[in-house]
Order: C-alpha cells, then structure tokens, then sequence
C-alpha cells in the first residue's frame, strides 16, 4: 500500500475556494531506463488520479512517464457542503490506492 | 536503484577551472556557518518548508510505522524501550555520531539504530541505504527537527574529530583533490552550473530531486568521491564516520532540517 499525504482544511465556509494538496509514494519508473545489466527497467508509473466531493468527480489527471517519482498534486476547489473527498490514484501493475478525507462547511 | 554517476561528469572539468586556492583549510567562522538550504533555489526551498509538499514526509511516516512494529522472537518494537519518540528522540540526531563506549569507536545513526536491532531486539541488521533503515532514521532524526548540532567537546570527542578532519583535508583520486578544497575554501563559487555549498550534515537522511528519493549522507558521501575520481569507502569503513563526526563538529550550532529537500 502506497504511502500517501493529503492536505486541505478540516473546516471551511460555504462558498470558500480551498486548496487541496496530495503525495503519494511511488517509484514513477518511465520505462525509459535500463539497469545495469543492460535489461530495461519495466514502464510502473501512476496512471491517472481522480478526486471526487460528494460523489461528483471535481478533479482529474492524466500522468506520464515524464513526471517524476512522488507526484505532488495541487488544485483547488469550492467548498460547497459538508462531506467526504475521495482520492484515487491508479496505474501499471495494477496499482490501486484510493483515500477519503471529511469536510465540514459551515 | 543504483546512482546514475552521469551528472558528476562535468565536475571534473569544472574543477580545472578554479582559481588558484589563496588559503589552505581553514575552518568556518560560527557566523559564516550556513546550511545547505541557504545555496538553494526558492522552489527547493518552498518544498522542504511545507511538510504537505516534502517527500521526505512519506519516508517519516514509514519510519514510525516501522518505529511501532514489533521485531525478533519477542516482538519487540523500538517503542517497547524508548516509548513515545516525540519526548525520547528528542535532540538525538543532533548529539550523533556519538562516540559509544563499549565498541569504543563512533557509530552513527544508521549504526546506532542497527545496534539496537541485533542487541535488544534479536533481528537482523537493516543495510544500510535500504528503504527501511532509511525511513527509521528519517523518523528518528525528524524528531530533532530546528535543534542544533550539539557534539561534545572533550578529549575523546576531539581525537575522532582530529581523525575525520584528516579524511576531510586528504588529497586523494586521480585529480588529487581534497573535501577542504572545495567546502572550506571556495564555498558559494560556481562548480558547473551549481553552487559549492559549505557540506553542512543538517538534513540527512534528504531528499534529493536528483535521486528522486531520499538518500543517507554516505550516498552524498560516495557521489563526492566519486566526483573527484577517488575510490569511495565501503558502507561499513571507519573512515565514513569519522568524516560524519567531523562534518557534524564543523556544523555545531546549525538546525537540524531532516528531512531537507535538495536539488
């Protein structure tokens, strides 16, 4: 299971534009490199990450081999009521991670 | 993953072109001691400072996973003895290397934390560079996190810091090249496209992007060596840590960072 770090506001006002910060642990190999045995080293990167409030879906990223290991993602959003956000990260090899996160809005 | 040495390439040319060296080692003035974080760029910078944004973070985490975990035939953690490490790590990391009576030579923490796991808790020693060793550390360093370098100053302590200081100020590889010469003596010149820091100790285990994982001071130890063309130590040689001793004496008042996040 991958290690990840989710940061936004516990609480927050009705209508408040809020940012919303993810890591999560992961290698990111592009495919690209070869080990020093010559054999390449197999493409494992996240795939796509997907953030949903209240079970609309308000964010979504396409990742390539080109982003580094880790991927930090920052975005923002409206707080419009009290809830959970679900973060959701997939990729190669079956990597599969999903986080769920309460928001209360006064 | 191994370290890809392709970087380091151009450290060799670089190195040509510096001024002829007007002073021999000379240690740093206190007021002059500046952490590594202070020679790099502002976004580096802007990541290390939130723990949102830090890699490093993950590794601390891990680290008080492994912190909490039981090991050996008695399941013992290393909270079983040292209980909460918010209060007991406390300041640790900025007393180590330590000197330790028993063996009667300097270990650092990766070594410290490995005693502790074949003595206390009868379970097999962590190499050293791997994930875990690196993420206890993390943790346990973490814990010391704004508190200065603090390395005793007594008869014993100034033998070993004698003995790193002539690791440091050695001439050695195929470019004849000492530590001193570039850290002591030319600190904030241009070596290639980056800046010569004072190589202050204050964040390891780090991040670096150029890694893109976090990585212990032997690693940034080997990279040098390997720079200047000289044959790295092996993981378990002494000399490492009397350089580690004698990096952290040189850096006595400065913050701990772990984890710090460099380029």
């Amino acid at each position: 299971m991958a290690r990840v770090l989710i940061n936004l506001p516990p609480k927050a006002k009705r209508g408040e534009v809020i940012e919303i910060k993810t890591l999560i642990s992961h290698p990111m190999e592009s495919g690209y490199r070869v080990a020093s045995n010559g054999a390449p080293i197999p493409r494992d990167i996240i795939t796509l990450f997907t953030c949903s409030y209240g079970g609309e879906e308000i964010f979504r990223a396409e990742l390539s081999p080109a982003i580094a290991a880790n991927p930090f993602i920052a975005f923002f959003t409206t707080a419009t009521e009290s809830g959970t956000l679900e973060f959701h990260w997939s990729g190669d090899n079956g990597f599969s991670t999903t986080e769920t996160v309460a928001i209360t809005v006064e | 993953m191994m370290p890809l040495p392709g970087a380091l390439g151009g450290l060799v040319a670089a190195l040509a072109t510096l001024a002829p060296l007007a002073t021999l080692a000379a240690d740093i003035p206190a007021a002059e001691r500046r952490s590594g974080y202070e020679f790099i760029g502002r976004e580096t910078r802007a990541m290390q400072d939130d723990d949102a944004a830090n890699p490093g973070m993950l590794a601390v985490l891990d680290g008080e996973a492994l912190w909490n975990r039981g090991e050996g035939p008695a399941g013992k953690s290393c909270a079983s003895c040292h209980g909460d490490a918010r209060q007991s790590m406390s300041g640790v990391a900025a007393r180590y290397p330590a000197f330790d009576a028993a063996l009667g030579r300097p270990l650092d923490l990766e070594q410290r934390i490995n005693l502790c796991r074949s003595e206390r808790q009868q379970t097999a020693a962590l190499p050293f560079e791997s994930r875990d060793l690196l993420a206890l550390t993390a943790f346990v360093a973490h814990r010391s996190k704004g508190q200065p370098i603090v390395i005793p100053d007594d008869r014993q302590t100034r033998r070993l810091v004698e003995k790193g200081r002539a690791v440091f100020e050695r001439r050695q590889g195929q470019i004849n090249l000492s530590c001193a010469q570039c850290h002591d003596d030319n600190w904030g010149q241009q070596l290639g496209g980056a800046v010569i820091p004072q190589a202050h100790p204050t964040g390891y285990p780090l991040y670096r992007l150029e890694w893109q994982s976090l990585g212990a001071l032997r690693r940034r130890l080997r990279n040098c060596l390997f720079g200047m063309r000289a044959e790295p130590y092996p993981n378990d040689a002494p000399e490492i840590v009397d350089l580690e001793l004698y990096l952290a004496w040189r850096a006595r008042g400065l913050a701990i960072e772990t984890p710090a996040v460099r380029p």
